[in-house]
């Protein structure tokens, strides 16, 4: 899967371009235009308006001025709305950053949820969140949307708010622990769930219309972020629920119980 | 007398709050520093390259900087920001310029001029001249670039013209002085006579007078010391702008109206509270970005909308907590306490760890996502103040009018 990641000129280097031609103008003839600069290869999307972005491996300056000027001496008037350029040097370097503090913020989140709660909580936190981190990924990766500095803010924002949708749910737990009585520790996860249950599909919710609201009238540029966030919203709630929760619980019985055989079966691999 | 005075309190407080709101809205809204993707404009890191000759030291690239500044003044920019990063690298950032793409040809020459004679001998370079000027010529009605040099070089060019004039016959190859711009022969005029006024002109070969004008300022700021390549380029246009700053503000009224609906609907009154506490959060929020002259982007509003979703989350862990409370029988008063107190832990919780992520993101981050991690920092702490202590207030108070004492108006 990983070999399948669509990665944007931020993580690859090379050229991205919106620009908007002012008549009529299809990709072919863009495409043809380009060929002759052996730019043939580049990636053109259409949007309304003869809108345009093209994507192109790395260029120089001039080398990418010529290509522009062939466009605007063959195509018509074009006018260029954005355009971003990253060296080989420079992503190389974003890459590097990116998994780095995506590792950081993760052993973070270790070492805060283990001060708080204890070990058990975190190993369960972290296992839902490689999972949301992961769909997220795979997502992305199936429908080869492009993944630039935004998907990696965006990652990082889902790790902080999925830990965060996480703790609801064991802080009840932790609650419910210290008043219990007789009940065994599934029913008092099962009941604890139930308690944080209308909470947590509130809470993600009003940030995911948010995001919705982001994504439908927030235009292009902000588009793959607000997808990758929502995702990873999602995502966040429901691994909280469904894999956080019963993988602690799972770690509690056998670290103390051996012999019970009730209580939620769990896949400690999630299996998407 | 007394009777009513939590009425008149809790009316007092949302006074307040509708005043300051509309009184601050407009004015924080415009002291807004908007980003290079909301403003229109260019940002570019520039690589120094280092050769045998040519070593990229402190001073090279302090001098770097200044012919940088120079040519950037030129372009008529205000506030640009042009910085170091790290030894060899140059930002350079302008917002607000109508054509980004003349500034990135500007900036990225290296603009070494340089007077050489048939035979290749550089007898002057940009270095020896005091000023060029841009102009239109009368006669010809073409743009061309008047030069003039410092008495030095206007010695030396004297010397050198009247050699050739003296040496050679009219028409003859050598008697000619091309002028190079890095490298590319620009012109090579024939030379008729000494010049001994020390002035000479770039014509022929520009298009147009701005092209003849760009020259000009180049020549006036002077040759980089060293080559430079353009590592990173992000040019966003005025268009695109204003196109993204309009998508925000749909995209922020249809986020928050969906949020004032919801917390009506589903926690009546206290989504009533919630929703007040959110206009004060808005002041609050834009109050600190303003001041603290946060430059704000289009991440950076995704960071502000987001964190008026986990404002309102925050809220709604509180209100949760107060239903279950009164659930339990508890009298209204004493569930919207409990309610408070032990929401907070949670909360506080909560959002520390989305702020250990906006604190790696800032980190780690540079540009635009370190506007999402400060804003999104931000909101979380003005929410934190707003659910945690003015909700309370706000709650607190209108519990104590009989009005309110009614179980219904909490969703239970």
């Amino acid at each position: 899967m990983l070999q399948g990641l669509n990665l944007g000129i931020d993580f690859a280097g090379g050229t991205k371009l919106m620009v908007k031609f002012s008549q009529e103008v299809a990709s072919e003839d863009i495409r043809e235009v380009l060929s002759e600069y052996n730019l043939g290869r580049s990636t053109i999307q259409a949007s309304e308006n003869n809108h345009f972005i093209i994507r192109t491996p790395i260029l120089t300056e001039q080398e990418s001025t010529q290509a522009l000027n062939a466009l605007r001496e063959n195509l018509g008037d074009m006018e260029i709305l954005s355009s971003e350029s990253v060296g080989s040097v420079v992503s190389a370097e974003l890459q590097e950053k990116a998994i780095i503090a995506l590792l950081i913020a993760t052993i973070l989140m270790v070492v805060y949820i283990t001060i708080r709660f204890e070990l058990s909580f975190a190993l369960s936190a972290i296992a839902a969140l490689f999972h949301d981190i992961l769909i997220a990924l795979s997502i992305f990766s199936i429908f080869q949307i492009e993944i630039n500095i935004s998907f990696v803010a965006a990652i990082l924002t889902i790790i902080g708010y999925s830990i965060n949708d996480t703790i609801v749910i064991f802080d009840r737990i932790r609650e419910n622990l210290e008043f219990r009585q007789k009940e065994t520790l599934s029913d008092l996860v099962n009941k604890s769930i139930h308690q944080s249950l209308v909470r947590s599909i509130f809470t993600s919710l009003t940030s995911v219309a948010v995001l919705l609201a982001l994504l439908i009238f927030g235009g292009d540029t902000t588009r793959v972020f607000a997808l990758a966030m929502i995702i990873g919203f999602v995502s966040g709630t429901y691994s909280s629920i469904c894999i956080a929760s019963p993988l602690w619980l799972e770690l509690k019985k056998r670290w103390f119980i051996n012999d019970r055989k009730k209580g939620k079966k769990v896949n400690p691999a999630p299996s998407r | 007398m007394v009777k009513h005075a939590n009425t008149f309190k809790l009316l007092l407080i949302i006074l307040l709050v509708a005043a300051i709101s509309f009184f601050s809205y407009p004015p924080l809204i415009n002291s807004l520093n908007l980003g290079l993707d909301l403003r229109g404009g260019v940002h570019i890191v520039l690589g120094a390259i280092e050769t045998e000759d040519a070593k990229v030291t402190d001073e090279v690239m302090e001098q770097l900087m200044m012919v940088m500044r120079q040519r950037v003044d030129e372009l008529g920019v205000s506030e640009p920001y042009i910085q170091r990063e790290g030894d060899k690298r140059l930002i350079v950032e302008l917002a607000g310029i109508d054509n980004p793409e003349e500034a990135v040809q500007i900036i990225g020459k290296t603009a070494s001029l340089e007077f050489q004679l048939a035979d290749g001998t550089v007898i002057l370079h940009g270095g020896d001249l005091e000023t060029a000027q841009a102009r239109m010529d009368q006669y010809t009605q073409s743009p061309q670039v008047n030069l003039k040099f410092k008495p030095e070089g206007a010695r030396i060019f004297a010397q050198v013209t009247g050699e050739l004039a003296n040496s050679y016959p009219p028409q003859d190859p050598r008697r000619h002085i091309a002028i190079l711009l890095d490298g590319e022969v620009l012109t090579n005029p024939h030379v008729n006579e000494a010049i001994p006024d020390g002035q000479a002109v770039i014509s022929g070969g520009f298009n147009e007078f701005t092209e003849a004008a760009n020259l000009a300022a180049l020549l006036r700021a002077g040759a980089l010391p060293v080559d430079v390549e353009i590592l990173e380029k992000r040019l966003v246009g005025p268009q695109l702008g204003l196109d993204s700053i309009e998508k925000s503000k749909k995209a922020i009224a249809i986020g928050i109206t969906f949020i004032i609906l919801f917390m009506l609907v589903v926690y009546r009154l206290n989504g009533l509270a919630a929703n007040i506490s959110l206009v004060l959060y808005g002041v609050i929020l834009l109050a600190l970005v303003s001041g603290i002259k946060v430059t704000l982007t289009l991440p950076g509003i995704a960071g502000l909308l987001l964190s008026v979703g986990m404002a309102v989350d925050a809220n709604i862990i509180i209100y949760e907590r107060i239903k279950e409370e009164l659930r339990d029988k508890k009298s209204i008063r004493a569930a919207v306490d409990a309610g408070f107190r032990r929401a907070t832990l949670t909360i506080l919780d909560a959002n520390i760890t989305t702020l250990i992520g906006a604190f790696v993101l800032y980190f780690f981050g540079a540009g635009m996502i370190r506007g999402f991690a400060v804003t999104l920092t931000l909101g979380i702490l003005t929410s934190m103040f707003t659910s945690l202590i003015f909700s309370r207030i706000l709650l607190r108070t209108a519990v104590k009018i009989k009005i309110f004492q009614n179980t219904r108006y909490f969703g239970v």
